[in-house]
Order: C-alpha cells, then sequence, then structure tokens
C-alpha cells in the first residue's frame, strides 16, 4: 500500500517553497526554488520534480498552499486549504515547538513577528513601509562587498570591534557602511554592524510594543544567517531557536493544516500530473473605469481557468469573454 | 469622501447649481494627486487633490469644500490647494465652509451656498441642507444594512453586485427626489437578498481617521473584503454621525458625542485634534458591545491617529480585545493587506474558539 503525504506549497516573491510531510508530519522532502518573478514555471518545475522522487511510493492525501502566491498556487494544484503566511508560520512553529511565545520571520521582501500564548496567535505584525531589514536587503549588500550572502553570517561571527551603522532605512544603511568601510573598518565588522542594524531595526518597527518573550523561534530565509541570530540574541538576552526546517516554516504549515483539513474529506487536489499541463497567463488591462485594473487570466491548456485583479468583480465570472489586447 | 458626495451632490443640484462629479477616485486619481502634492503629506490630501484636478478636466470652475480649524491638517488643506492649483496656471475658485459646529458657522455655510446661487432665497437653501441630510442619513443606511447582508447572502456576491450597480446609478441621477427613490429601491433590493441567518459571525469594529474609514478606495475595500470573510463589521465613523457631532449644538439633533468621549476617558481626556479620541472611545465602546476585534486605520503621517495608536495597544492589554492597525498610504498592491485581515481574522476565531470550547465557529 501506497503511503498517504500531504504537500505544502509556499509561493513567496523570492522562494518558492515544496513541502512533503508523513502522517507524523515528519519532513520527507523539502525543496527550496528562488522564484525568479516566475512561480508558475518554477511550481511546474518543483512539481515535476517531486513526481520523479515519489513516483510509485506515495500517494498525496492533501494540499495547502500559501505565501503571496497562495491564490494562483491553488488555481493550479486545486488545494483543500488556501491560508495566509501568518497563521502557517505560527501553526508550523506550533507543531515543532509546542511551547513557543514568539516567532521572529524575516523573508525575502517582508518581514513579521508572530506573538503566541497559549500555541494560539495572539498578536502579529508585518513590515509596512520599510524594507529594510528584509533579506533582499542583505542580497543587495553583499552582492555590493562581494560576499556570497551564504558567508555573510559566519563572517559577521569574526567580527572583533563593533561598528555601529544607521539601520532606519536601506539608504542610509548603505551610505553609513560605505562611510564606515571607507574609515577603514574590517569587513567582519562592518557586515556585524549591518546585522545589528538590522536587528535593530526589525525590534524598533515591527516588534514595536510587543510583548517578546521566550522561547523565541527565529525562521524564514534569514534565519541561515548566524550573524543576525547572534545579534538577536544580544539584543533580545536570551537564546533564539533556529528549527532545523527555518526556510521552509510556511510550506511546512500549510502542509499540517493540509492535512487537518482532509480528516473528513477527499482532497481537491489535481494529481501530479499538473506538471505537464499548460499553464499560461494572459493580462489586459480592463477599460470600463478610470481604475484601468490589470486583470489576469490564468489558461490551462489555454482554456480560461480563472481571473483576478479586478477591483469589481466584473471579470471573476469566466463565461465573459476577455477583450482582445 | 466614500458617499459623501453624494448628499452634497443633491444639495447643489437642488440649487440649480451645475455639478460637476468628478469620476470616482482612482489610480489615476492618485496619481495626478502626488504629482503635485507635498510628499509628506497624508494621502487624503493626494486623492482630493487629484479629485479636483479631475473635476477642472471635467469643467468644473468651482470647487466646493468644507473645512475649519481644528480637525487636524484638513484644515489648511484648502488653502495649500488652492496655491497649488494657482502656481499650475489653472483656475478654479474655491468655496469653502467652516465647520458647522455654532450658529455662526451654520449661518456662514448658508451664506455660502448663496453666493454660489444668488437666485434662492435663504429659507429655500435652509430646506435644502435639511434635505441634503435625510439624503446622507439615508445612503448611511444603505451602507450600513449592506455590511449587514453580506457576510450572510447565500449566494455570495449578490450584494456586492448591488452595491457597484448602486454607485453607477446614484451618478446618473438628478435632485433629491430621484435620488431618495433610488437609495430606497436598493435598499429594497438589498433586503430582499436571500440570507442564511443561522450564520454565527463574528464581529470587527473599525475605527480610526475618518477619510479613511470612508473611501473605499484607499482602504482597499475593507468592508467588503471583511464581509466576504464572514465578518459582520460596524464602522464607529459615518458622514451622517460626523454631521451631527457637529450640529448637536442644536437641541433637536443628538450624537454619540458625549458618549464616545465620556468612553475614552480613562486612556485619553481632551480631544487632540482629528478623530483620535473618537478611536479611543469607539475601541472602548466596541469592547463594552463584546465585540471579537477592532481594526484602526490611518493615513500614513496622520498626526491625530499616531497619538491613538501609541494608546490603543495598552487597551489592547488592559481591555483584553485584539487590536490590528493598518497604516494606509499610495499602495494598491493587495496581497500583503489580505495577508494581515486574513491573519487576523483567524486570530479572532482561534479566540473565540478557546473561549467557548465545545461551541466551534463554523469557518473554512
Amino acid at each position: 500500500m501506497k503511503e498517504t503525504v500531504y504537500l505544502g506549497i509556499d509561493v513567496g516573491s523570492v522562494s518558492t517553497n515544496i513541502v512533503v510531510i508523513d502522517r507524523d508530519q515528519n519532513v520527507i522532502i523539502k525543496e527550496y526554488y528562488r522564484t525568479m518573478g516566475n512561480p508558475i514555471k518554477v511550481l511546474k518545475n518543483g512539481l515535476k520534480a517531486l513526481r520523479d522522487k515519489i513516483m510509485d511510493e506515495m500517494v498525496i492525501g492533501g494540499v495547502g498552499t500559501t505565501g503571496s502566491g497562495r491564490d494562483l498556487a491553488n488555481f493550479m494544484v486545486g488545494a483543500d486549504i488556501v491560508k495566509n503566511e501568518i497563521t502557517a508560520h505560527a501553526v508550523a512553529s506550533s507543531t515543532y515547538v509546542p511551547d513557543v511565545k514568539t516567532i521572529l520571520e524575516i523573508g525575502g521582501q517582508d518581514s513579521k513577528i508572530i506573538i503566541l500564548r497559549n500555541q494560539i496567535v495572539s498578536d502579529f505584525a508585518m513590515n509596512t513601509v520599510c524594507a529594510a531589514g528584509t533579506g533582499s536587503f542583505l542580497d543587495r549588500q553583499a552582492a555590493r562587498l562581494g560576499i556570497p550572502i551564504e558567508l555573510f553570517g559566519d563572517l559577521a561571527l569574526k567580527s572583533q570591534t563593533e561598528v555601529r551603522i544607521a539601520g532606519r532605512c536601506a539608504v542610509f544603511a548603505e551610505s553609513d557602511m560605505i562611510h564606515k568601510q571607507q574609515l577603514g573598518y574590517s569587513q567582519e565588522d562592518i557586515i556585524n554592524g549591518l546585522c545589528e542594524a538590522l536587528v535593530r531595526n526589525y525590534l524598533n518597527n515591527i516588534g514595536k510594543g510587543k510583548d517578546i518573550l521566550p522561547p523565541v523561534v527565529f525562521q524564514g530565509g534569514v534565519a541561515a544567517n548566524k550573524g543576525i541570530k547572534k545579534a538577536f540574541e544580544k539584543a533580545l538576552n536570551c537564546e533564539i531557536y533556529v528549527p532545523e526546517h527555518f526556510n521552509v516554516m510556511g510550506a511546512l504549515g500549510a502542509a499540517i493544516l493540509a492535512q487537518k483539513e482532509v480528516e473528513n474529506n477527499k482532497t481537491k487536489f489535481y494529481g501530479l500530473n499538473i506538471a505537464d499541463i499548460e499553464f499560461k497567463v494572459k493580462g489586459f488591462e480592463c477599460s470600463y473605469c478610470p481604475n484601468a485594473c490589470e486583470v489576469i487570466g490564468i489558461y490551462k491548456d489555454d482554456i480560461l481557468a480563472a481571473r483576478w485583479g479586478d477591483k469589481c468583480g466584473r471579470w471573476q465570472n469566466i463565461e465573459i469573454e476577455s477583450p482582445l489586447s | 469622501m466614500g458617499t459623501t458626495y453624494i448628499p452634497v451632490k443633491t444639495i447643489l443640484e437642488e440649487l440649480d447649481i451645475d455639478v460637476v462629479l468628478p469620476p470616482m477616485s482612482s489610480k489615476k486619481t492618485l496619481e495626478l494627486g502626488i504629482k503635485c502634492s507635498p510628499e509628506a503629506i497624508c494621502v487624503p490630501f493626494k486623492i482630493i487633490m487629484g479629485n479636483i484636478l479631475e473635476g477642472i478636466e471635467n469643467g468644473a470652475d468651482t470647487v466646493f469644500m468644507l473645512t475649519g480649524c481644528g480637525p487636524c491638517r484638513f484644515g489648511i488643506f484648502h488653502a495649500l490647494q488652492n496655491e497649488i492649483i494657482r502656481d499650475m496656471n489653472l483656475k478654479i475658485e474655491f468655496i469653502t465652509a467652516d465647520r458647522f459646529s455654532n450658529l455662526a458657522g451654520l449661518k456662514e455655510f448658508s451664506a455660502r451656498l448663496k453666493e454660489a446661487s444668488p437666485k434662492n432665497n435663504y429659507l429655500k437653501i435652509f430646506n435644502t441642507i435639511r434635505k441634503g441630510l435625510k439624503i446622507l442619513d439615508a445612503v448611511d443606511e444603505l451602507q450600513e444594512l449592506t455590511n449587514k447582508i453580506r457576510p450572510i447572502e447565500i449566494n455570495t456576491g449578490e450584494v456586492d453586485y448591488l452595491d457597484t450597480n448602486f454607485s453607477h446609478e446614484i451618478r446618473k441621477v438628478h435632485g433629491y427626489d430621484e435620488a431618495m427613490n433610488l437609495i430606497i429601491d436598493y435598499k429594497e433590493k438589498v433586503s430582499s437578498v436571500k440570507i442564511d441567518k443561522t450564520k454565527q459571525l463574528l464581529k470587527i469594529g473599525i475605527v480610526g481617521e475618518i477619510y479613511t474609514i470612508l473611501e473605499p478606495f484607499i482602504n482597499l475595500n475593507i468592508e467588503k473584503k471583511l464581509g466576504v470573510l464572514g465578518i459582520d463589521v460596524a464602522r464607529s465613523i459615518s458622514a451622517s454621525e460626523y454631521v451631527r457631532e457637529q450640529l448637536d449644538f442644536l437641541p433637536f439633533v443628538h450624537s454619540g458625542k458625549k458618549t464616545i468621549y465620556q468612553a475614552a476617558k480613562p486612556y485619553l481626556e481632551i480631544p487632540i485634534g482629528g478623530h483620535a479620541i473618537n478611536t479611543i472611545g469607539n475601541s472602548m465602546l466596541y469592547k463594552k458591545q463584546n465585540f471579537d476585534g477592532i481594526i484602526h486605520l490611518l493615513p500614513f503621517t496622520c498626526m491625530p491617529e499616531i497619538v491613538a495608536q501609541c494608546i490603543l495597544p495598552t487597551i489592547e492589554k488592559e481591555q483584553d480585545i485584539p487590536i490590528m492597525t493598518l497604516v494606509l498610504d499610495e499602495m494598491t498592491g493587495e496581497a500583503g493587506y489580505m495577508t494581515r485581515l486574513e491573519a487576523f481574522v483567524d486570530l479572532l476565531v482561534k479566540r473565540k474558539d478557546l473561549k467557548n470550547e465545545g461551541n466551534s465557529l463554523s469557518w473554512n
């Protein structure tokens, strides 16, 4: 008999993650892809690879999608549950660290803080108007310094001297860094300073007014960065726990939610063979009102499957024909 | 600002003033407004600026606008906007009416209207204002009804369909009678939508800055979005309540102002401009009415609401009610916004489940 497994898909701005868990919520497969601005292609390739891996041994019992591309993913795969990433992250964390009280999550484009009490989310915040303090910013600075982002954290740990870098805004931080570098500070010290600036900015902006209690879990792609972890430990004065699957926690949460969702239902999953279907996205600008909404239609083998992007809902009825563009 | 244009349009039409309605606020409005507004001003200013420019494009030669010192930077909107328009070498006349929170203000308002329509006598003007207020109330009632029905409709989308049609049709009618008939007509239509009365709903109250609460273009249709998520939405501020607050020096007008100020007292004793005290007071009132959660809306850089924002976490803790603050600015992307709303709703559902274990709420 084939083993029943559950699939979680997290389509984020920077990465698309696919996780497969078994009935006991052990991670069997996890894949981390860069979205590269092309979620459909990446997801299709991911599913293809998945099909090759699990071919005859497992059957997928349920699918959950999350991330900012969760609706797109849902249209493609037929998900049993479509959940926002805050809930998904909280579910994943509290499954593996049952008494977690604070989750720090820093991803590519956004960062969040989730406060849990008695295992339910009691408060959360997401960055609103500023991208300083997210993964993309670190990525950029690493590229500027010519250091692979993977080495960033280790270098920060080697720092000897404290360098203070302005963390309020990505633009200020960058000019401050250049200034310090021209003063002759070592690269390690500057990188460490940057990590601390990022943490300070995170705690001031996102963690503002939040009661950060241990145990604290740190997840999201940036959690790989040991320098940031250390800076958090220093700032919060407590141990920070980075879970084993820190970079796919969203997908993991979606998979766990999917498992719960299909307890009494049959899965709506279209099957892994969707990897062979041709998905096309065609958009047009609606000319009905000055909002000029960009309406996006997704086509499954040239048949319109769903449409979204309009404010008024006019085009959500797919029987209306799209205007020629 | 949301549907407030409807009564104003009616008043002016009744006085035989030729009304040019700027198109509904859209991305184009915002772009026009941003281009010529000070960078750090709030988004309502930018939208209004865009509205004026679009009005000029459509042939308007006079802007009618409320003003008044006191609420917040809103008091200087007209002066600043007038300057900007002059700098752009455009010509438009501003008719402003100070707030009418006393007899003198009310008198001035009538005088201003008379200025725009010299043919009419004061009696006619006074009567027309009363008609306008009736429309204002009727429109707000219709919206409240829409919000009540939306989460419990059986065929999803029915209410929104009516809502969209209404906002198209109301722009086409002329004068008091036509407008009133249309509103009544739509009230009946919305009431006859098939509903599921047994559905258990979460209740969320919306507090915050008036423009962001009332203008769906800025708050990205928060009432609609929450309604679709199965939430009974109440908004603390409506245009009619705002007007009542201004007019309640008159013996026959009653507003909730006193109750709200009283409720705010433990946290904020005096009005500090804008709607900060309303935000605090209404949050307390929602708590008393056993709401499940509160959403606080404010435009980026809004001064009074920033003060309120600092007080709310204390209320959240001491009164034990989840409050989420959403800061709104020029962004029209909805993904992150939706994520927050959904996560907030999830949080409230879990909380409620936990509170009455065994009596779980149907959700998803």
